[in-house]
Formats: C-alpha cells, structure tokens, sequence
C-alpha cells in the first residue's frame, strides 16, 4: 500500500501543477480576446473616457503580469476575488456592501451542476452497465445491434437536437414533463427532480454510448482467456461467468471511461442548460467569458479542471485498487 | 375617447384625471385573479433593485414594471399620466416644475409616500458622482424643494417642456427615503407588486398588494412570476408546453408557427427602435452632401424591412423619430429607392461612381451584414460601390461604430423627441455617431427644448425631422417592431403601449386572465 500512498502524493503535487499552468494558460486566452471588460460591458455607450473609468476602477489599467500575479497572490490564500461585474457595480452605486465575491456567486450554480450531473449518473451510470453487459452476453445478436445503434446515434447527435426531441415526446406531445427546468432554493427535492428530468435524460443519452460500449468491449475482450474458458467448462451459466468472473477484471477501463463522463457532466453541459434554463455554472462561465470578467473565467475553468484532474485521479486510484498485480507490484 | 393633445397636458396635468376615466369602459371586462408566468430575456446574475442599473427587459419589467412607480407613466395610448404625481405645472419659461403628489400612498413597508422619498430618489441620479444611467436627462436639475408634505419643486439650469416626460423613465423609480440601501437590498417600491422572491439571473415572484391607488384600472393579477428565459428557442418552447403565459422578443423564424397555434397570439408593435448606417459628415466623401443623398436614394428600404426584419418593421426615412414619439412626422416624403436621382446626385458631387467601405457586424443589430449585402446589391445599379467589410462583434462597439467613416449602428430610440435629439444628433455629444453638425438643427433644438406650446413644438420638430431626412448624414431604413407573444388566455387593454416591448415593460400591471 506504500506505493498508492506515493501515487496519491505524486498526482496531487501534479494536480495542482497543472491547476497552476491552465490558470496561466487561462489568463493569457482571455487577455488576448479582442475587448476587454470595460468595453463589452459599455457596449455601445463605450465612450474612451467611462472605458478608462472602468479600467481605473477595476485596476485593468495596469500591466497583465502584474494583474496575474496580484489575482495569483490572492487565489493562494483563498480568495478568489470578486467578479468585475459585481466590483463594476458596487463602484457604480458607491456600496461595498454590494459587492459579492466570485466564490459566493459560484457556489449556488455549481451545487444546481452538481446536482445535475448527479442526477443523471445515477440514471446513465446503471443503465450503460447493464446495458453493456447484455450486450456483451448477447453479443452479435438483435439485441446488440439495437443498443449499439440507439446509443451510437444519440451520441452522434448534436445536444440541442436530443434535447428539443425529448422537448417534443415527452413535453409538448405528450406533457409529462416540464420542458423548463428552472430549479429555485425553496424547491423541495421531489419538485427539483421533476425538472431536472429532461435535461438529465439528454445528458444520459449523450454519455451513455460510451460507457456501455467500453463495458461491452473490456468485457468481449476478456471472454478469450484461459480463465473464463476454466470457468464455462466448470459449466456455469453465461451470465455469472461474465458478472463474476470477467466483469472485476474488466473494471479498470470502465471506471477510467465513468470518470472522464462525470467530468464532462459537470464541465460540459453548457449547451443543455441553455435549452432547458437550468441555472448551472456552464451559462455562468458563458456570460462572464463574452464580458471578459476575468475573475469569473478563472474561477470557473479552475473548477472544471479540478473536476477533471479529480476524477481522473480518482479513476487511477480505484483501477489500482481493483488490480491485485497493480495493488501489489513486485 | 376623446383625444385629448399629449402635450396639452403637459403644461398642466389636472386632466390626468379625465384620461383616467375614459380609459375605464375598455377595462370594465377585466377580471382579477390568476398567476401570471411570464418568460423575459435580458436577466443577468449581477440583477438588483436599483432602478440606476436597469438596462434590460427583465428587470424593467421587474422593476418599473411591478414593484416600483415612477412620478409618470406614459399609457398604453401614448400619453403622459400621473403616476405618483398627481400633476404638474411649469413655470412659462419651462424652468421650474411643480409637482402635487398622490396622497395616501404607502411602500410595501408601510411608509407614507411624499416629497421627501422624491427628493432622495432623485438625488440618486442628481447628486455629485451619482453614476446613474439616467444622468443625462437628470443633470439639468440645479435645485429641488420640498413645498408642502406631497408637493415638491424642482428647478432646472434651462428650460425643459419635456421635464415630467423624462420623470416616466424606468431609472427613476421612487425609493423610501432614509431606507434607500434597504429597499434596493429587498425590493421596497409602491408598486401594485410586492416581492415574495427574487433570485437575480433566475426568476422574480409578487404579490398583489391589497390596497392599491390603481385599483379598478391596473393589477389584475394575485400574483405574478417572472422567469429569466434568455434563450430565445427556450422561451419559445416554454410558452408552447405552458410552462408561461407569455414571453418577449420571439424569433421572427418561429412567428408564422406561433401565429398558427391557436392557443397563443402574437402583439407586436412599432416603436421608436431603428436601425441606422450613421455617416461621419467631416469625412470624405461623406462630407459631400450629393454623396450622401446618393447613397440615401439607392437602397431599397422595403425590400431591408421584408428580408432582413421579415415584414416586423417599417421604413425609416433617415431621421430618428418614430412612431411612439409625440411629434413624428409621417407626412414626410418618404425616401424611396430610386437609382436615377442617386445618379444625378452623384453627379452632381462630380462623380461617374463611388467606391465606398460599410463596416457592419450582427453587434450592430441582427441581420446587419446581410442588410449591407442587400445595400451592396442594390447600389450598384447606381455606380455606386459598396464594399461590405465584415467587422468582428467583440469590440465593434469600440473599435468600429464613431470611428470608421461609414458603420452599422441602432438605437432603440428614446421618448421625447429632444432626448433622442440630445444623445445622438446633438453637435458635441458623445454619441453623435454621424458627427451631425447643422447650424439651424441646433438653433430648433434648442428652440423646442423650452417652448411649451404644443402647436409650436410640433412645427419645431418637423423641421427637424425634415432637416434629418432631406441633408442628415445618418441612413435609417427602417424600424424594427417589438414581437412579444401570449397566450390566448390573456387578455388586454384596448391599446398596446409602444414605448418599449410588453405593452412598454406593464404587461403585469395592465393585462388579465379572459
């Protein structure tokens, strides 16, 4: 186990490596953008004299090395700042108070995008197993042509078109669902899931193809080895040889392809939410990026690239678990 | 209903009353009850309840439109009533307004409303430093007194007939004085809504007051909900599977289907919103008045209205003044287009052919390259060569529109025809985005912005208009309508308010379940 706990530090140490360079990599995209805060926030009434008046305010005057490092210096100690549009604000009507910080804005978008993505793991995670094993038991046959081509197609279609098609069936033709999904604080849970509904089964058609085709795969992949031959001369059935037998040794690649799904819903979705007016962070980051509130786009890409950085992290950490030759190298 | 001259009230709102009365038979079918669900664009998360930072459709709605009153309004058939004022009176030189205020009025909190919440709320754009998008039509006022407990008087550096006017606009909403930073922080209006919830970015929810003083003729509903829907499909959608009752701006590509479903009606309206192709006048050749008059006569404006607005709109005829201004001027000639005079015109600059660059970009306005296309096409039957340069929207705004010599630009047009006048074809003012610059242009502005005779304004700003159309150096082809659609459950007024989209922002005050 001394090995995972140095695999655990080492990936960590890089994590926040890389968090550091796609803050950099970040800063320089935006910087480099045609426009900056004060003219698109002015927009038509971007007259030189309230840009420059903006600028001062905001400290956007100054060089953009000076301004990374004062952002980085902060975002060390935790403080992520506040957004341009909120400080812009404040300035305008002369109250700090005003003024929320960027974490404070995040947060409730990013607890409804968890919320999202939660939701729809927990329909697409079961469904492309099961689906992935079946095919992989009934492999070749109808069944396996029909759930390849139906989850092959779906990923092979643009969101907006899956989502105005579920619109269509399960909203507007047959009203079973709401086809907006603005979620509040004072929902309760029931409520909350009714409309998070929609988006999610789009999202589960959008991700599921992957899954259960890299389950069916692993799986197929290991129904030519001697031990699964072993276990089918013993004479057990098709279905416990491939649940128990072939399905812990395919599991590495599998959790590899959930984790990288996961972090997709969370940082991916930007498109779905707009359909459905689901208050995430992706129509977050969208908005403060066409205004260049750079505060805002760094905290936002941060998010997401820890969200990536974590998953994929723990993905290796639970592939080396479920490895006995990996847990115990020689 | 009689109609009774706009600005004949101005000098003297005692009549407010008489409108509001024979506005009351059309509304004797109005029905209370119901949850109105309304689906608006223009929703940001940095939204507040400070009338100095409305920009958008969604918190005008929210703001002017439900929880707050302004000291006029202007109804839904274009005139200018009392809102929290009750009348007015100028002094002749239209110097020093008196305004009698409504008695009996309360906020949401139960604070009397009176002169001092006026002062204090118009010192939120007056004072010194205050950063108030209403600044420019507020910093003429030099001093205001408080007369009596609901009578207060306000002087201005000059002359201002159009003063109560400029008082419906949606910043200058009427705050509680002394609790200013906490009706901003909750939404304390005395508007006919109160606020139940307000997530910024996300949805609105009020309450119908229960005393009101627009009982029996606005404030139809129990409660109504507004829902930040900036997606324009997904408002669509939203209003097609129920999820509201209605919604702004449609997209024109959708409008012959929601047209054709029987449980929803579109309302549309033609307002003061233009586009323009704003000429600077010291450049050359733009400095040639032939030139201009010559690209003014050679595009075809209907054909811009029916393929780039798709029939919701109407010709413009070069000046900025539009239907939902007071003095408009239909009876202008209207500019067609006509290649031969563009030619002559051309000629007469001392020219066989012209070559030209438009820079546009959709940051204009939507549809704004294909619109310089259809220019491009049309022009060329006249020697004259457009050549269309696509600029990139971020930035244009900056980069492009005052400085190169020819761009694409709109206005959504303002409500006197002065305001427009001042913002945009004033010489010396910042936005003069065709560097307009006309000796008896400006001597008429200044002539109109004093005179309170209604019958000498008019003449005044015909002049204007006509001085815009025959030698401005600004192409305003058409107007764009406001295309808002309902379901058919609802019901309105006789009129649709045309100063701004949703019946001007009072969909919630003036509408009601049939």
């Amino acid at each position: 186990m001394v090995s995972v706990t140095r695999i655990v530090l080492q990936r960590l140490v890089l994590g926040l490596l890389t968090l550091f360079v796609v803050s950099i990599v970040i800063f320089i995209a935006v910087n480099m953008l045609p426009g900056d805060f004060a003219q698109a926030i002015l927009g038509q009434g971007a007259t030189p004299e309230a840009v420059e008046a903006i600028r001062r305010d905001l400290g956007l005057d100054q060089p953009p090395v000076i301004r990374y490092f004062q952002w980085l210096g902060r975002a060390l100690q935790g403080d992520l700042g506040s957004s341009f549009a909120q400080a812009n604000f404040a300035n305008f009507t002369g109250t700090e108070s005003g003024a929320t910080t960027v974490a404070a804005q995040i947060a409730p978008r990013f607890a409804n995008t968890m919320f999202l993505a939660g939701v729809t793991a927990a329909i697409a995670v079961p469904v492309s197993l099961v689906l992935g094993i079946l095919a992989a038991l009934y492999r070749n046959s109808a069944f396996d042509r029909v759930a390849n081509i139906f989850t092959l197609s779906s990923i092979s279609s643009p969101e907006f078109f899956l989502a105005y098609v579920l619109i269509l069936f399960l909203a507007v033709l047959n009203p079973l669902l709401p086809s907006l999904s603005n979620i509040y604080s004072d929902m309760t849970l029931g409520q909350r899931v009714e409309r998070t509904l929609l988006p999610a089964l789009t999202l589960t058609l959008v991700v599921t193809a992957h899954m259960m085709r890299m389950t069916r795969a692993a799986i197929i992949n290991l129904l030519a080895s001697p031990y699964i031959e072993m276990a089918r001369l013993k004479g057990l059935s098709p279905l416990r040889v491939i649940v128990h037998h072939a399905l812990p040794n395919a599991l590495a690649p599998i959790i590899n392809v959930i984790a990288l799904n996961l972090a997709y819903l969370i940082t991916g979705v930007v498109v779905v939410e707009v359909v459905f007016v689901y208050p995430g962070i992706g129509q977050l980051f969208v908005d403060a990026v066409k205004i260049r509130d750079i505060p805002m786009v760094q905290a936002c890409c941060l998010i997401f690239a820890a969200a990536y950085i974590l998953l994929n992290f723990s993905a290796d950490i639970l592939s080396i678990l479920s490895n006995p030759r990996l847990r115990h190298p020689k | 209903m009689t109609r009774i001259s706009r600005r004949g009230l101005l000098r003297s709102g005692a009549a407010a009353g008489v409108l509001a009365a024979t506005g009351l038979p059309v509304l004797a079918q109005a029905k209370k009850g119901g949850r109105l669900r309304v689906g608006l664009n223009g929703a940001n998360t940095s939204d507040s309840w400070d009338g100095r930072t409305h920009s958008d459709a969604f918190m005008v709605n929210c703001g002017q439109g439900a929880v707050f009153d302004c000291l006029t309004e202007v109804s839904a058939s274009g005139e200018l009533i009392g809102e929290l004022a009750e009348s007015w009176e100028a002094s002749p030189d239209a110097k020093t307004w008196t305004f009698t205020l409504r008695q009996g009025v309360t906020f949401h909190n139960g604070k009397a409303f009176g002169a001092d919440d006026v002062i204090a709320s118009l010192n939120m754009h007056v004072a010194e430093g205050a950063k108030s998008a209403a600044q420019p039509i507020v910093s003429a006022v030099t001093e205001m007194k408080k007369l009596g407990t609901h009578q207060v008087q306000i002087t201005l550096n000059a002359g201002n007939a159009d003063f109560p006017f400029l008082m419906s606009d949606y910043h200058i909403l009427m705050y509680p004085a002394g609790q200013i930073e906490e009706a901003i922080a909750k939404g304390i209006g005395t508007g006919l809504y109160e606020v139940v919830s307000f997530d910024p970015g996300v949805r609105f929810v009020g309450k119908r007051v229960a005393g009101h003083y627009k009982d029996g003729r606005a404030g139809w509903f129990d409660e109504i909900e507004i829902i930040a829907i900036n997606d324009s499909s997904a408002r669509t959608t939203a209003l097609l599977t129920n999820q509201v009752d209605v919604i702004n701006r449609i997209d024109f590509k959708t409008e012959p289907l929601l047209r054709a479903n029987p449980k929803t009606m579109i309302f549309e309206v033609t307002g003061n919103q233009h586009n323009t192709f704003p000429m600077l006048m010291d450049v050359p050749p733009f400095d040639n008045l032939d030139v201009r008059l010559a690209l003014k006569w050679s595009v075809d404006r209907q054909e811009l209205v029916d393929k780039i607005l798709q029939g919701h709109g109407r010709v413009g005829n070069d000046h900025p003044i539009g239907p939902a201004n007071q003095y408009y001027a239909d009876d202008l000639p209207q500019i067609e287009m006509d290649l031969d005079k563009a030619k002559f015109h051309l000629k007469q600059a001392g020219r066989d052919n012209l070559m030209v660059d438009l820079h546009v970009s959709n940051a204009a306005f939507n549809g704004a390259v294909d619109a310089a296309q259809l220019y491009q096409a049309s022009a060329k039957g006249a020697g004259i060569n457009i050549n269309v340069v696509r600029e990139p929207a971020d930035g244009y705004w900056s980069n492009v529109w005052l400085k190169k010599p020819w761009c694409a630009s709109y206005y959504s047009g303002r409500a006197t025809e002065d305001w427009m006048f001042a913002t945009a074809y004033e010489s010396g003012a910042p936005w003069n985005e065709s560097h307009w610059e006309d000796a008896r242009f400006n001597e008429l502005m200044l002539m109109g912005r004093k005179e309170l005779d209604s019958a000498r304004r008019r003449t005044i700003y015909h002049e204007m208009q006509q001085i815009l159309s025959e030698r401005g150096s600004s192409v305003i082809p058409m107007y764009a309508n406001y295309v808002d659609a309902a379901s058919t459950a609802l019901a309105h007024g006789e009129n649709i308010g045309n100063n701004y989209q949703m019946d001007g922002s009072r969909i919630v005050e003036r509408w009601w379940f049939a």
